[in-house]
């Protein structure tokens, strides 16, 4: 045996098997019914040096274009500071796997604790779990958790302002799951409080699920909304980037039950929409109800203090089919990423880095609407992201944009362009952009 | 490992930053955001510099254990060698500033890797076609037991609302069936501790819409019936799914799919070498048989008649047969690209050696500890086997004990009470990345806590000694939970 990773000689090997009583590998499989044992050639590549494989991967990279994002819809291209690559790196964290055994675990329940602390203070709620897959996915346990607590009630009403990715894959996680989603409109380009008490008039809700900043950028103005939703004894349910929350009317300020959301803005890179990072807090009622993992402090037989995983009575493989999710992970390094980030930042660096996405957004919103070339659509206040309407065809105007490099200009389900920038943007790039929707204009509109 | 007792806010002060940002040019400001819609109470994050910050967590990481840490023999886990050229690749800038949303002909290369891993597994695991999107093995159970669910009801066939599922099953798979919609009937093992065919027979009718089954199973078991069991449940009209979480048992020897496997999950953290980053980002890609690849979740890549490729969704129509979406985006893209450059290392001529390797390194730690420690079903194992606690019962040391002992000796404590049907469950994988010399000085330990087992239990029941901390107080934390760093106060 000759590979880099098999660590045993053909010795070894030998010396084992003797030892197993067999007389070759082939043996060991006496078990499996002869006509099972694969004989062909796997039709992949033979084995490649490591310099082939680097220029395996240097050929897709050269297929792909790199651009510059002006786009948000639910993913974020925020600067990551050189800590977190450093530190995410680091073997002892990467190798490691779930916590189970805490006394030699305390790193990975540390930054989880760490963690879940970030998640509570920014949501304002009283407990958060050590993170879920993504956004879209926190968004479907959040449902069917609170769908859990209110016993029979199957109805949950969804807002329409939520990111397309996200009501698809509650609409599937609903179907199967057997949760009947009814879907609240906009009223322009906030969530329609009207609508809401209709909805709620009928009955039977379980929970309301509202984002905070929607997929128009709009920050959502949910005044009433809990009052409502809690005198029809349902749950309010806040979909919320983390990031936003240093500056933005938090979830408990908005009276929600429940928050979920996606963290990725929080130091993950764009990296083509994965890994990322969901997370899930709620109120204390609601905790033995909330799904995933969670570390809590202790003591030690000697009186430290030390962290475990702990309410594992909820899960998987305790309670089996009985249990509040089937989830058995978390994205634990995403969650150390998070947590490095916030570590670093702290609330001024977090505001920092709202004001300067929220200020070069506002600056390119009324450079765009000077060109003439656009309407506005929606007067609302908006964070890091809007939506305009294009006289040039959306299509035709997002093409033009890519030819001169940018990714920007996203068509949304009314027709309508979308626009997004952070605090990585700088005037030149924004002024830049500009001049390529003004130069698509002057070919498009004659 | 050194014991390191801060939190990160105990080491705040006012006006220490650990960023540095570009100061503020703009006219606009978040002060114009109206004020019934700014936060009125601040969150408490704690201010500490960047030196601080680094010296903080490069403290914690050493009360850590991984796999570069020692020996890690996790059963059902496939805590194998991550190789550190994934690692590269994944974290080399070449792919971190793609957008998930952008045009497909601007990601040719990404979406290259796609078709290319996705390839890859349908060759090595006997499938027609895979789904990448799948973010974790339980993730991917429940995809595949959407599709299942999406086939019967396809096909008017919607009273199938049960899952067999066997006693010795991980816990994820009732748990998934119940996200799912599906009703959990659990089927025995036999004596042997495989599945026992005359208890799955009177269960299969036509409100079975499939079996789930773990091949080996978590005793490291074959399960040898497995034709028989395909032919009776196909024969009743149910599928059959393969939960992979001990495909590295088979890797490059058996495939699911020849055995007739309908659906599959990978666990590509554990078979494929990606590391499980203290409990994640992992990925879980569900592989489909032919007549079920319509039934995969978007996006899902396809390729166009003019030869580039795409992600097709919103496959909305009456005729779309999709599952639906199961993830924001396509899956745990930094992931699959670390499986596929150790496929690429690998190659087809290695492949073929990760499975007996993996099973040899399991059978000689079952054959060099039987003395010591109590097999209860005596057979070849594969990747992975289970004890069931001391030979010796009578010095009332417990596998918790021994699991503990072994951390005071370097290394991890293997899976323990799982699975259920032993009282002293030790379940160990050692992977085919473990030397000789290494298992081997498990073996010397493992004899050594039997003997202290005798001599000297109190060192057992009192242990780990030598860690970071000792054993905690597990039902402190949970009868009254302390959460995050505002409880401590």
């Amino acid at each position: 045996m000759n590979f880099l990773y098999f660590p045993n000689t053909d010795k070894d090997i030998r010396d084992m098997l003797d030892a197993v009583g067999a007389d070759s590998l082939d043996e060991l499989y006496s078990d499996v019914p002869a006509g099972f044992i694969y004989g062909k050639e796997f039709d992949i590549p033979s084995a490649m040096s490591e310099m082939e494989v680097r220029r395996y991967f240097d050929s897709l990279e050269e297929r792909n274009r790199r651009l510059t994002v002006f786009c948000g819809c639910g993913a974020y291209d925020h600067y990551i500071p050189a800590v977190i690559p450093y530190i995410t790196s680091r073997a002892e964290f990467l190798t490691a796997y779930t916590p189970y055994q805490a006394e030699i675990s305390q790193g990975t329940l540390r930054y989880i604790f760490e963690f879940q602390s970030y998640m509570a203070e920014l949501s304002g709620m009283d407990c958060a779990n050590a993170s879920m897959y993504d956004g879209a996915t926190s968004a479907a346990e959040a449902v069917m958790m609170a769908v859990s607590a209110s016993k029979k009630k199957r109805k949950v009403l969804v807002s329409d302002t939520l990111l397309p990715e996200v009501r698809k894959v509650l609409e599937t996680y609903s179907r199967y799951h057997g949760i009947n989603l009814v879907h609240i409109p906009h009223d322009g380009g906030n969530t329609s409080y009207e609508a809401l008490r209709n909805a709620l008039s009928e009955g039977d809700v379980a929970a309301v699920l509202v984002p905070g900043v929607n997929r128009f950028g709009i920050i959502e103005d949910l005044s009433g909304f809990s009052g409502a939703v809690h005198e029809s004894k349902a749950f309010m349910i806040i979909y919320s980037d983390p990031l936003a929350l240093a500056v933005i009317k938090s979830p408990r300020e908005w009276g929600a039950d429940i928050v979920c959301g996606e963290a990725q803005s929080l130091g993950i890179p764009l990296g083509y929409g994965g890994p990322y990072l969901g997370f899930i807090a709620c109120s204390k009622e609601l905790l033995r109800k909330m799904p995933g993992r969670v570390v809590g402090a202790s003591e030690d037989m000697d009186g430290k203090r030390a962290f475990v995983l702990t309410l594992q009575a909820r899960e998987q493989h305790i309670r089996r089919e009985k249990a509040t999710s089937n989830i058995c992970s978390n994205q634990s390094l995403m969650a150390l990423t998070a947590t490095v980030y916030v570590s670093l930042m702290g609330l001024s660096g977090l505001r920092r880095v709202n004001d300067l996405s929220y200020g070069g957004a506002h600056y390119l919103y009324s450079k765009l609407l000077e060109t003439g070339l656009f309407r506005n659509v929606f007067d609302r206040p908006f964070l890091n992201e809007f939506v305009l309407e294009s006289l040039i065809p959306p299509a035709v105007l997002s093409e033009a944009l890519l030819s001169e490099g940018y990714f920007a200009a996203c068509e949304t389900e009314e027709g309508y362009v979308s626009f997004c920038v952070t605090e990585k943007r700088t005037k030149e790039e924004i002024d830049g952009l500009v001049r390529a929707v003004v130069s698509a204009g002057k070919t498009e509109i004659k | 490992m050194k014991y390191y007792d801060k939190l990160i806010f105990e080491l705040s002060s006012e006006g220490k930053k650990g960023y540095a940002l570009p100061s503020m040019t703009w006219k606009d400001t978040v002060d114009d955001i109206p004020g019934n819609l700014k936060r009125q109470t601040m969150p408490e994050l704690p201010q500490v510099s960047e030196p601080e910050v680094v010296r903080h967590y490069t403290n914690l990481s050493n009360m850590n254990f991984g796999v570069d840490t020692g020996f890690y023999p996790l059963g059902s886990c496939t805590m194998k060698y991550n190789p550190k050229i994934n690692e590269e690749i994944a974290s080399s800038g070449r792919f971190s500033g793609i957008h998930p949303l952008q045009p497909a002909k601007t990601v040719q290369g990404v979406l290259g890797l796609y078709e290319d891993l996705e390839h890859a597994l349908c060759e090595l695991t006997g499938m027609s076609a895979f789904t990448l999107n799948p973010f974790a093995g339980a993730h991917g159970e429940l995809t595949g037991l959407m599709i299942i669910r999406q086939y019967h009801m396809k096909r008017g066939d919607s009273g199938r609302t049960k899952i067999i599922v066997p006693d010795s099953a991980h816990g994820t798979n009732p748990a998934s069936a119940a996200v799912c919609g599906l009703e959990v009937v659990q089927v025995k093992s036999a004596e042997d501790g495989t599945i026992d065919i005359d208890s799955l027979k009177p269960l299969l009718d036509d409100t079975v819409a499939g079996i789930m089954m773990t091949n080996p199973n978590t005793l490291g078991l074959f399960e040898k019936n497995i034709a028989e069991i395909a032919s009776l449940v196909h024969g009743c009209g149910g599928l059959l799914y393969y939960d992979g979480a001990n495909m590295n048992a088979l890797l490059g020897v058996v495939r699911p799919g020849d055995m007739g496997f309908d659906v599959l999950h990978l666990n590509l953290h554990k078979t494929f070498s990606a590391p499980h980053g203290g409990g994640g980002p992992g990925a879980g890609p569900v592989g489909v048989s032919g007549r079920l690849a319509d039934y995969l979740p978007e996006p899902k890549l396809c390729r166009l008649e003019y030869g580039s490729l795409s992600m097709k969704e919103d496959m909305h129509g009456k005729d779309s047969l999709t599952a639906g979406r199961i993830s924001g985006f396509a899956g745990n893209f930094g992931v699959l690209v670390k499986a596929y450059a150790y496929i690429l290392m690998l190659g087809r001529e290695n492949v073929r050696m990760v499975g007996p390797l993996a099973v040899l390194a399991a059978n000689y730690l079952k054959e060099s500890l039987k003395k010591e420690f109590s097999l209860p079903i005596e057979s070849v194992c594969k990747h992975e086997f289970v004890f069931d606690g001391l030979s010796d019962k009578n010095s009332g040391i417990t596998t918790l004990d021994v699991a503990k002992r072994l951390l005071d000796y370097g290394f991890h404590a293997p899976t323990v009470y799982f699975p259920l049907l032993f009282h002293q469950s030790i379940m160990i994988e050692p992977t085919e990345t473990e030397s000789k010399d290494t298992l081997d000085s498990f073996v010397t330990v493992m004899k050594l806590i039997a003997a202290e087992a005798k001599d000297n239990p109190d060192i057992l029941r009192t242990a780990p000694h030598d860690t970071p901390v000792r054993r905690i107080d597990e039902t402190a934390a949970a009868r009254n939970p302390k959460l995050k760093y505002g409880d401590l106060k």
